[in-house]
């Protein structure tokens, strides 16, 4: 069967990116499959776990939980595009792997969005704001102690300035 | 976990919108947040055959305080609310409600009308409404109407909406007293699940601290969210201390007919209820000194 498609303009890390998508097609299998973004990964595919969240004009939010057709002229950021421009990790991904925040990885960038997210609009959490940040972020490995750690390592870092 | 196929269609006018369901009726579907209806779709509980995507209309998106109300656009966002001077300064009860509604990811998305149309029985703004007994504007292509909170949810997921009607306002209303204080809790399994129970309390004192007024609610524990009038009656009059407090909470518990299921027995949630009326309560009062 074929299915009618959909026009949609939106921005992905920065550059314009203008598809054709099915209407049920949701933004993380856009991301995917189609711009092969496959940094933001799939969890539950139903809200639950969060490993699908990127930002969205800036916010945190869950790419499954959106149509890609409705990301009509937003702006989308992944993983990829918390990168530094010579492509290498940011501060908070360094971080991460400093204070060994993540084994099997699979929750892993959507940690850092949503830390990303936390550290942006409080560059200076307490433990609570930062669990609080992450509690729609499930992780079965870590136990989230070094999870919290890396973002509190982060914001310490962030805050002495660049490197 | 794939949305079953269906037509797209973002209107730019309310009158649109409302075309669209008058021409499809029960066939279509408006989302705005989709933070519930997604997953729904996702695992084919719902299929409907038209999405209307409601999240463009500007119409919807307004936060306005008049005297007495504190009326919000159906599409706006819980981040948003979360954040109003407005809503925080004239209806602080709804952001201490808001704290526990799904997590930072859904409330950028979800909004203020998609929870009370899509109606869990433990949704926390639903709750709100009912306490409150907030107005709730419908809208179709003919006409607009009204209808208060407390007559809108029958049981999970089905509420007084018509096919073809929109929801595009819900005003809450603002106690004026000078000693306004409220409250809201709950248990869940973890933060951000569906409430095994939730209690949500307002109360306004006099200069001598006795009660003008008073509006408790149980989420959770009944098909719909629960608002216990009867509580409020009960404490008209007196001094909110200790004993009334727990009559009042023992009367809300008596007043409930939960179920169990897998996640709690009924008796367990009546004890959750009655020991979050009286949480909730003692709360709304230290808030309201």
């Amino acid at each position: 069967m074929s299915e009618r498609l959909y026009p949609v303009t939106l921005q992905v890390n920065g550059e314009r990116v203008e598809a054709q998508v099915s209407s049920r097609q949701t933004l993380v299998d856009f991301l995917r499959d189609s711009l092969r973004l496959t940094g933001t990964h799939v969890g539950c595919e139903h809200g639950i776990c969060g490993a699908c969240s990127i930002l969205l004009d800036g916010e945190p939010v869950r790419a499954c939980l959106m149509y890609a057709v409705q990301a009509e002229g937003c702006s989308v950021t992944t993983i990829e595009g918390l990168a530094l421009p010579d492509g290498t990790p940011g501060p908070l991904q360094d971080a991460f792997c400093e204070t060994h925040a993540l084994q099997c990885g699979y929750c892993t960038p959507a940690m850092i969005i949503a830390s990303h997210a936390l550290l942006e609009a409080n560059p200076d959490p307490t433990e609570a704001e930062i669990r609080d940040a992450i509690g729609g972020n499930l992780c079965r490995c870590t136990g989230y102690q070094q999870i919290v750690e890396a973002v509190q390592l982060a914001a310490s870092k962030l805050a002495k300035g660049p490197k | 976990m794939k949305s079953a196929p269906f037509e797209y269609i973002r209107p730019e006018t309310l009158a649109e919108a409302c075309a669209v369901l008058e021409e499809h009726g029960g066939d279509a579907k408006l989302i705005a947040g989709g933070q519930s209806l997604i997953p729904m779709m996702a695992m084919r509980l719902a299929r409907p055959a038209w999405l209307v995507d409601i999240n463009r209309l500007g119409a919807l998106k307004s936060i306005s305080v008049s005297d007495d109300a504190l009326a919000i656009g159906a599409a706006v966002r819980q981040c948003v609310v979360e954040r109003d001077p407005g809503a925080r300064a004239n209806l602080p009860l709804l952001g201490k409600a808001l704290k526990w509604v799904g997590h930072v990811q859904t409330r950028n998305r979800g909004t203020v009308g998609g929870s009370i149309v899509h109606a869990d029985p433990s949704a926390e703004i639903a709750l709100v409404a009912c306490v409150l007994d907030a107005t709730l504007v419908l809208e179709d292509s003919s006409e607009t109407s009204e209808m208060q909170a407390r007559e809108f949810f029958f049981a999970p997921m089905v509420t007084a909406i018509a096919p073809e009607q929109c929801l595009t306002e819900i005003r809450f209303p603002v106690w004026k007293e000078a000693r306004v204080g409220s409250a809201f809790e709950e248990v869940s399994i973890r933060h951000g699940d569906f409430a095994l129970v939730s209690a949500c309390a307002q109360v306004a004192l006099d200069a001598d601290g006795l009660c003008i007024r008073a509006a408790l609610g149980i989420g959770g524990a009944s098909p719909f969210p629960h608002a216990l009038p009867e509580v409020g009656q009960m404490l008209v009059g007196k001094r909110l201390d200790e004993k009334v407090i727990v009559e009042a909470a023992d009367l809300a518990a008596g007043l409930i007919d939960p179920d169990g299921d897998l996640h709690a027995t009924a008796d367990y949630r009546r004890h959750l209820a009655r020991v979050m009326a009286a949480r909730t309560l003692a709360a709304a009062v230290e808030d309201a000194i």
